[in-house]
């Protein structure tokens, strides 16, 4: 059967033909995905199986390829957040949030207290559902749907706040250059009050139901794991470099959008496996509830909710009808007419799943010379066929669905 | 204490004297040029000298310039940083358009791997010894490059968008 | 007198008598297949999200007869294409739609999968409806879960009405043969 799936001059091909295994049995070949159910997104591996065990792996990737550099370098600078969207698209807020820093990063534009502390709650709130998605979806993967049924519905209250602030759900595009399209309603606060105090009786029950539980701590326990040394050469970030051991956390080491008045720990693990992942990002979880909790209390007073910058901001649609002025902004921004620095940008923010940065080079004109991603997924991916080495076939898929591997921000 | 871009400066150059040059500080990056055949040397030299310790490659991504001259048309750009010291730099090395080509760096970083492959992909820069340099993100069968400024965004045989229909003939555009 | 919200799916029309009702055989496998099609979930990105939205507490696609969520071809009847579908994820489409057993369905979900979103680049296929036949379209980038549960409720009035012998039709393998399916 093997024969069949791969053509002859494969690597693996030769090699189930001349070796056997040590009682002298048959190798196989094995294709996992790009449809396969349980992978979450499209990732193709062929395995060389000796048995259940996986002897080797050889990924595919680019099965979405969306070619979102080359659109990035044909769209207007507002244009690029719906990319940025779609990327990690279990934390969108955050990559709106890392672009619009990109941008005033460039223009050098310093955006108010309170519009910054309300960039912190939401990019809190994603990196929660994130984590709350990847976490839940190991829970399915070890057999146990419950918990991603019970916690799911607190990602629809998310998705009600994300609704309340700027209108949509999922692909939220939010932002402005210099802070939110539109100050936050009451509505929208009241939702998170009620948020905050509903979502971590049952986040405590969640983890209850999984962090002493036998069956998942044999199923996620020295499964996938890797070492420090080896996170780093993969170039690891975020939680799971943080659960190997480093606690290298972009919001500390290179504070932006005032991370740096939050109190707050960074989780870390020790060796590096399945369940140390899942319980770094348990942690972090709570630490995101705490920073939203500080935020909420040190929010200055008034309603300032983006940065007086004419040039960028566009102005609201009443006074483009009304007022010369906001008319001839609209008209400059929306045709591009407005000069932007000659420079070379990277601007990093701490993703739900590593340091997601920005590359940005202008040459002066509306669109980006050049814009590059670093996708902290594809980065880490390239270590997966290493960690499943020797490893079960159900095993790879837990530490597939642990490393929290997006496909769009795999392929980009 | 911190590392200052004088100090990295210095000591790249009693280093590697003409081979590093162009160094400034471009917002909050230390970025400096690099001659591209001596990639491999320097970088390793960046990551495990006891002082600069730049043990980290963040990013690693290409760049056309087709309005450059021949022998700048192309640059890969590396992102390192120190996370000791908390030091980021990035490092350019031109290529020429013709037959673009530098050494890999898989030996260096396990990470770059697919940095490279993924330049490739988009650029056709040619990484010299990288164990498996094929395409990553697009077909196989695929012979363009991409993300080359020449190649158009869209798919040219696509019949779904016509002309007509937005207005635009051969007369009036 | 009951208090139980269940609800009951009407039966067709057809003739009532003491022991025995009689409709048509359309009719009475129409109601059947409509309320119990299993759903292929094809989730590439996004939309595949919504659709995990879709199939929890929530909004649980379980009420339309959707419980059973088939992750092999051979047992679906539903095909949920979600998400972009890139030119090297084309064939691989099509062969997932070969496997399907008839009668099979089609939704499309999402602009992407409809055809191509935003992503109109070189690496994109410009709508699902380029490799194989698509019954139902869902706009939205991405649909709300409501939106996904209309389209199954739309797909279900189609499967409703649908004649049993459809499938046969000249004009059905007509329909197949330009896809170049067979």
């Amino acid at each position: 059967m093997s024969e069949l799936l791969l053509p002859p001059e494969h690597r693996y091909a030769k090699i189930i033909k001349e070796q056997l295994n040590e009682d002298g049995n048959e190798l196989s070949i094995l294709n996992l995905g790009p449809t396969h159910p349980a992978t979450h997104g499209i990732f193709q591996n062929i395995l060389l199986m000796d048995g259940e065990r996986i002897l080797d792996a050889e990924p595919t990737i680019g099965y979405i390829h969306r070619a979102f550099e080359k659109i990035a370098e044909n769209r207007p600078f507002y244009q690029i957040t719906p990319l940025t969207d779609r990327m990690n698209y279990c934390s969108s807020p955050i990559n709106n949030m890392g672009w619009w820093m990109t941008l005033e990063k460039l223009l050098g534009i310093e955006v108010p207290k309170r519009a910054q502390y309300l960039r912190v709650i939401v990019m809190e709130l994603a990196r929660i559902t994130d984590h709350l998605i990847c976490n839940s979806i190991l829970g399915v993967d070890t057999g146990a749907y419950t918990g991603f049924l019970y916690v799911f519905q607190f990602r629809e209250k998310v998705y009600e706040i994300y609704e309340e602030i700027c209108g949509a759900r999922l692909t939220t595009n939010m932002g402005r250059i210099g802070g939110f399209e539109r100050d936050w309603s009451p509505e929208a606060f009241r939702k998170l009050d009620i948020f905050l105090e509903e979502f971590p009786v049952a986040w405590k029950e969640f983890e209850n139901l999984f962090e002493r539980n036998r069956i998942f701590i044999d199923r996620t326990v020295n499964v996938g794991a890797i070492s420090a040394e080896k996170a780093m050469a993969y170039g690891f970030t975020g939680p799971n470099l943080r659960a190997a051991g480093i606690d290298y956390d972009v919001r500390v080491a290179q504070p932006y959008s005032s991370y740096e008045d939050f109190d707050f720990k960074v989780p870390v693990g020790k060796s590096g496996d399945t369940y140390d992942r899942f319980c770094v990002r348990n942690a972090e979880v709570w630490e995101s509830l705490s920073i939203i909790r500080q935020a909420l209390d040190k929010m200055p007073e008034g309603n300032e909710y983006h940065a007086e910058v004419p040039d960028y901001y566009l102005p609201p649609k009443e006074d483009v009808y009304n007022n010369m002025e906001s008319l001839i902004y609209h008209f400059k921004i929306v045709m591009g007419e407005v000069p932007v620095p000659v420079a070379e940008i990277y601007h990093p923010v701490e993703g739900g799943n590593g340091e997601i940065g920005f590359y940005l080079v202008t040459d002066g004109s509306r669109t980006p010379y050049r814009l590059h991603f670093r996708r902290p997924c594809f980065i880490y991916y390239q270590a997966y066929p290493e960690m499943i080495k020797g490893a079960l076939l159900s095993d790879a898929i837990v530490i597939l669905s642990s490393l929290n591997v997006i496909a769009g921000e795999l392929d980009a | 204490m911190a590392l200052e871009n004088t100090a990295i400066q210095e000591k790249l150059v009693s280093t590697f004297g003409d081979d590093v040059f162009n160094f400034q500080q471009e917002r909050d990056i230390f970025s400096l040029e690099i001659n591209a055949n001596n990639n491999t040397a320097i970088i390793l030299f960046l990551k495990n000298d006891p002082e600069l310790r730049f043990h980290f490659l963040t990013d690693l991504c290409g760049i056309h310039y087709p309005e450059n001259p021949a022998d700048r048309q192309f640059a890969v750009i590396y992102h390192m940083h120190n996370w000791y010291e908390n030091k980021r730099i990035r490092i350019k090395a031109f290529l020429n358009g013709e037959n673009p080509e530098i050494k890999t760096l898989s030996t260096i970083f396990l990470t770059s791997n697919w940095m490279e492959r993924e330049t490739y992909d988009f650029f056709g820069i040619n990484f010299i010894g990288h164990p498996q340099l094929k395409r990553i993100l697009n077909m196989d069968e695929m012979i363009s490059f991409p993300m080359r400024k020449e190649f158009p965004m869209e798919d040219g045989g696509r019949t779904d968008k016509d002309d007509r229909f937005f207005g635009r003939t051969v007369d009036n555009c | 007198m009951s208090d139980s919200k269940v609800n009951m799916v009407a039966p067709p029309e057809g003739v009532v008598g003491e022991g025995f009702f009689a409709t048509k055989l359309n009719d009475v496998v129409g109601l059947a297949r409509a309320n119990s099609l299993w759903p292929l979930p094809f989730a590439t990105s996004c939309c595949g999200i919504e659709f995990m939205a879709t199939m929890a507490s929530h909004y649980d696609l379980a009420r339309f007869g959707s419980e059973r969520v088939s992750f092999s071809p051979r047992q679906a009847d539903m095909l949920l294409v979600m998400g972009t579908i890139s030119k090297k994820m084309a064939p691989i489409l099509r062969q997932v739609y070969e496997q399907m057993s008839e009668p099979r369905w089609v939704i499309a979900v999402g602009a992407c999968a409809s055809s191509g979103g935003i992503f109109d680049t070189y690496s994109v296929l410009q709508g699902i409806d380029k490799v194989i036949p698509v019954d139902v379209y869902v706009p939205g980038c991405p649909p709300r879960p409501e939106q996904i549960v209309d389209g199954v409720m739309k797909l279900q009035e189609l499967v409703k009405t649908e004649s049993v012998r459809r499938r046969s039709s000249p004009e059905y393998q007509e329909l197949l043969a330009s896809y170049n399916i067979k």
